[in-house]
């Protein structure tokens, strides 16, 4: 049973959403967010759905100095923790990061390493506790760097790599962790952007399926499931043939 | 590429609407100064106004959708307070398995309590209950000039009785303080009368509207001299005992878009007739869901694309009680006439309790609702025709569902309007708005 659980980038679409589903059932969350007004509303939220308890921990996730804090107050507030969920990102503007070094480098910082910071932080912790699962949101972006978001994808792909040791890493101590790659999600970071209907999920379909991976202990998840298909397909495509693609 | 655009149920008028979402209440002045300057625009929820209510002049909505979070409940009085963005469908879900129910809700759960409060939508209840305002307490409204403003029938009374059916031209709403009604059971208790002439109905609703919290009536539109006025009465009240048990979301969609409407004289004759032998018996008694009872429609998501590629208009107007019923009777004699005619046209008889909104729909009197495939010489005749019989009797027409009415009409009809149009905001505006009141 997932009572205790915290959750970084609680703000994102498919954080919420996965909070959501915990709440109705009763849950006791911890919330880490970077806007103080932001993670409030979704506290409020998620208290009235049902939640037992809700604390909120502001940070900028690329503050790692402030990792042990938020630790500490995670663990005074949930005691023993269940489910710790990372899901904090952003999207960069390709466009931008193919012209500007800085930009490049400061999202890749984002989307990489303050989450294998935070994952490391958290396996520590894990590892003491000697249970629980750590869900890190991932991309199908991550499987293969595309010409049209390749600053994205290599931060994501970083994180797959990382959380597959980790998951190795960790097992022999009974922590589990789960890898989570959803595909497009009609969310507030994908907002701007122009996804093929056809292929986009609702958060809520996304979060269904992440909280069963949790449930069930996967490994790699892809969500919606038919991703697996699409990635496996983008994957075996000789380089030859890859590069002259505009995927 | 081309980013999605929205559109409303009806699919016409045909005005592609860009989206600029918003998750946040403190980011819609952000997605205002984002919006090109100097152009109305207007919020939009689920889209399911059928006409031209919820398209903006300039083409630009803001997507409230996304905004859809509780901000408190009190589940022991069932008093909550959520942003506007929150549908009908997903409070359901929250609410239901704790006992809670919208006291007021229309025939579709896919529609924000934003979108509930600017149409003030009514249901089956109506006679018993009233509109969708008389159960909100207050409201919080984003005005460009003002910023945040907060309003209910004590605090800024008059901003309150503007924005109840004020079409979403007062301000863009962020929350939504509502009173929710007790449930026992997630289960109705439906009865179906068969009627066969109007005069029936009538009698129908006279003697048992006070038994049942819910009524509403089915009638076969394309029936002609001695058939005609045949249907169904439907009364229903929650059942008293049972689980509260929310249903799981339709998983039929209807696939395609044809290039024709599949909604002709043919179908709707055979639709009809097979719809009234539905029940062979004269009286039916039986236990129901709750979707199949409020919302049979939401079964199949996309079912407005049954009507092709054009569209379809709906025509719904409410007739005050007295001579009502012989303006019904000859409203549906001048549609049989016709030979278009409707799925379902839907007869409800509304109570007097008074709506909080300047320009709430309903009256004290029978209303009626059928729907048309979109062919502009054939509606724009019958509904000519229809309009003269309806404002003859001051009757009017539902501005959530329309794409045709006059501005005189509308003048008429809502004499409250320029008590709104004060009060709008002068950043908002609706194409219907403009082409009513200009």
């Amino acid at each position: 049973m997932t009572r205790n659980i915290i959750i970084v980038g609680a703000t994102s679409g498919i954080a919420q959403a996965v909070a959501r589903r915990y709440a109705q059932k009763g849950a006791r969350l911890f919330l880490v967010a970077k806007d103080p007004v932001k993670v409030q509303a979704v506290a409020a939220d998620l208290r009235a759905r049902g939640a037992s308890a809700v604390e909120v921990f502001v940070m900028d996730m690329n503050d790692t100095s402030r990792l042990t804090a938020m630790l500490q107050s995670a663990s005074q507030a949930l005691g023993r923790m269940d489910l710790a969920l990372v899901a904090h990102g952003t999207l960069p503007d390709a466009e931008r990061a193919r012209m500007d070094v800085g930009y490049l480098v400061q999202q890749f910082r984002t989307n990489a390493e303050s989450v294998i910071a935070c994952l490391a932080s958290l396996a520590e912790h894990f590892q003491t506790q000697g249970s629980g699962v750590l869900a890190v949101i991932g991309s199908v972006a991550g499987d293969r760097g595309r010409a049209t978001n390749y600053a994205y994808g290599a931060a994501k792909a970083a994180v797959h790599a990382f959380a597959s040791g980790l998951r190795a890493q960790l097992f022999r101590h009974g922590v589990h962790v789960v890898t989570i790659k959803p595909g497009f999600v009609a969310t507030q970071m994908t907002a701007q952007l122009d996804l093929p209907s056809a292929l986009t999920a609702q958060p809520d379909t996304v979060a269904a399926r992440i909280e069963w991976a949790i449930e069930a202990r996967r490994n790699v998840v892809y969500t919606p499931g038919f991703w697996w298909l699409i990635m496996a397909v983008i994957r075996v495509i000789p380089e030859t043939l890859f590069k002259r693609l505009k995927l | 590429m081309t980013v999605e655009m929205l559109g409303s149920w009806g699919r016409y008028p045909d005005f592609p609407q860009q989206r600029h979402p918003v998750h946040w209440r403190e980011d819609v002045p952000h997605v205002l100064a984002g919006m090109p300057p100097g152009l109305p625009v207007l919020a939009y929820g689920c889209g399911r106004s059928y006409g031209d209510s919820c398209f903006a002049v300039s083409d630009h909505v803001l997507a409230m959708a996304g905004m859809d979070r509780l901000v408190s409940a009190d589940w022991a009085s069932g008093l909550i307070v959520a942003e506007a963005g929150l549908a009908l469908a997903e409070l359901i879900h929250i609410a239901l398995p704790r006992g809670w129910f919208p006291c007021v809700t229309p025939g579709t759960k896919f529609v924000t309590l934003g979108g509930a409060v600017a149409n003030d939508v009514h249901g089956k209840n109506h006679h018993v209950v009233g509109t969708f305002g008389r159960q909100v307490r207050g409201l919080t409204l984003y005005r460009t000039a003002e910023g945040p403003v907060t309003a209910s029938p004590a605090q800024n009374p008059e901003l309150f009785a503007a924005t109840v059916g004020g079409l979403g031209l007062t301000g863009i709403i962020l929350t939504v303080e509502l009173q929710l009604r007790r449930v026992l059971s997630s289960d109705m208790e439906q009865c179906c009368v068969r009627f066969d002439s109007l005069d029936e109905f009538f009698d129908l609703s006279s003697a048992h509207d006070r038994n049942f919290e819910y009524t509403v009536a089915w009638i076969d539109c394309m029936a002609e001299g001695r058939n005609s006025g045949r249907g169904l009465y439907v009364g229903g009240r929650h059942a008293e005992r049972g689980e509260l048990r929310v249903e799981p979301p339709n998983s039929l969609r209807f696939p395609v878009d044809p290039r024709v409407s599949l909604v002709n004289g043919f179908t709707t004759r055979a639709f009809n007739a097979l719809y009234y032998r539905r029940q062979l018996r004269k009286k039916v008694s039986r236990r129901v869901r709750y979707g199949s009872f409020f919302y049979p429609l939401d079964h199949v998501s996309s079912w407005n694309r049954i009507y092709g590629r054009a569209g379809f208009q709906q025509y719904q107007c409410v007739v005050p009680q007295s001579g009502g019923r012989e303006i019904i009777r000859r409203v549906l004699a001048e549609i049989a006439r016709s030979g278009t005619g409707s799925f379902l046209a839907v007869l409800k008889q509304c109570g007097a309790l008074p709506s909080p909104g300047l320009m709430s729909f309903p009256l004290h009197g029978v209303s009626l609702a059928l729907d048309f495939p979109q062919r502009a010489d054939v509606n724009r005749s019958l509904f000519a025709n229809l309009d003269a019989l309806v404002h003859g009797a001051g009757g009017r027409l539902y501005p959530a569902k329309d794409a045709h009415m006059s501005a005189a009409h509308f003048k008429i009809a809502y004499p409250a309007w320029e008590r709104v149009e004060a009060l709008r905001d002068p950043r908002l505006m609706s194409r219907f708005w403009q082409r009513v009141t200009q």
